[in-house]
């Protein structure tokens, strides 16, 4: 059994953040196609594919730092649903363009405050990744804001839709902003940011968003976790399975 | 519609509102981008959208996505008056030369115009 370092610590909490970018930009990609609007079908594959590539890097990061020879291909292909470690929030199946927009604001709100501080973390590989997530959660938050707004200020439908999405997403959201032991260790290196420090500024973005789009806040008090250590909802298995399944089927296929 | 494209002989009018697409009604807008600062604003397609913010959105992720651009205009489709008429227009010029600063000599110094 390994012991504890920081740097497996650092190794385990990139492949989270990781699992938290591939599994929405898996979650975007599958709803291409089927956007109210060609334009919104390519902003979403746009979306979709800079949490890819953010995955991408910190996956690799991750296998850099582990020496074990993984490549990202491996953290995304080679890993069960347990070992997954995104956040609840994110493997929530697709429902309406309300629904992704709502979760794709709750995500941003929280990735924008993350990414800032980890653009100044002291690990310098990954204070580059996070300079780059910045900029692009910066502008999905933006879009996602946005539409929020014209959806909750919009219609009576999708005002209804809208509000639906927020009571049906609001029990995934503690989880984004609620630390753990091994975010406590790694903070006290000056590596990563402890998520409730993030709360706050994801408290102030949200109730702005929501105040301008004539919405409330979820109503629903439960909230729910599990994603951090591998307890998922029972979506995540069926998108893992198609995600996955190429790789499984023929090991290694390259073309 | 104010939106006169020149229609060639044989084509079919432009369908610049989108109708009989699966557009909702959501109005067309045409799209400018400035590739680098100094260049002028170039035309370079359309997008549909709800609203201006929206459009400059839209354009961004379907026209600057491999950085093409450092600035978007977006401006509603049914604002922009168009030329008709290419005969009378424009081909009383093909026989002007003279018009073009070809006769002179450029010093060195003023490089690059």
């Amino acid at each position: 059994m390994k012991t504890i370092t920081t740097e497996t610590d650092l190794g385990t909490y990139l492949v989270r953040l990781g699992d938290d970018n591939l599994i929405i930009a898996q979650r975007l990609g599958e709803y291409i196609a089927s956007a109210p609007e060609l334009e919104e079908d390519l902003a979403i594959a746009n979306t979709g594919l800079d949490h890819l590539g953010i995955a991408r890097h910190l996956y690799t990061l991750a296998g850099a730092i582990e020496g074990d020879g993984r490549s990202e291909d491996d953290f995304a292909m080679q890993r069960p649903e347990r070992s997954f470690t995104n956040a609840l929030l994110v493997e929530q199946p697709n429902t309406d363009f309300a629904f992704i927009m709502v979760r794709q604001l709750f995500f941003d709100a929280y990735q924008v405050p993350l990414w800032r501080w980890l653009s100044a973390s002291g690990n310098v590989d990954l204070a580059g990744i996070a300079a780059k997530g910045l900029k692009e959660a910066t502008y999905h938050l933006r879009r996602s804001s946005s539409w929020i707004v014209r959806l909750g200020d919009g219609t009576a439908e999708s005002a209804a839709r809208a509000q639906a999405a927020i009571e049906g997403l609001w029990r995934y959201t503690s989880e984004l902003v609620t630390s753990d032991d091994l975010e406590d260790r790694l903070a006290r290196n000056g590596l990563v940011p402890r998520s409730s420090d993030l709360a706050g500024e994801w408290t102030v973005t949200v109730d702005a968003v929501l105040e301008d789009a004539m919405l409330m806040r979820g109503s629903d008090p439960f909230q729910t976790s599990g994603g951090r250590t591998g307890v998922h909802t029972e979506h995540l298995g069926p998108l893992l399975a198609e995600l996955q399944w190429m790789q499984r089927s023929y090991p290694g296929a390259t073309w | 519609m104010s939106y006169d494209v020149p229609v060639a002989p044989g084509e079919a009018p432009a369908d610049v509102r989108g109708e009989g697409s699966r557009s909702h009604g959501w109005p067309l807008w045409e799209v400018f981008v400035r590739a680098k600062r100094g260049l002028n604003h170039t035309h370079v397609g359309s997008v549909h959208a709800p609203d201006a913010e929206t459009a400059i959105q839209n354009a961004r992720d379907g026209y600057t996505r491999r950085a093409e651009g450092v600035s978007v205009w977006v401006v509603r489709s049914s604002e922009i008056h168009a030329s008709d008429d290419a005969v009378s227009m424009f081909e009383p010029f093909e026989d002007k030369p003279y018009r073009h600063p070809t006769f002179y000599e450029i010093p060195d110094e003023v490089g690059q115009l």
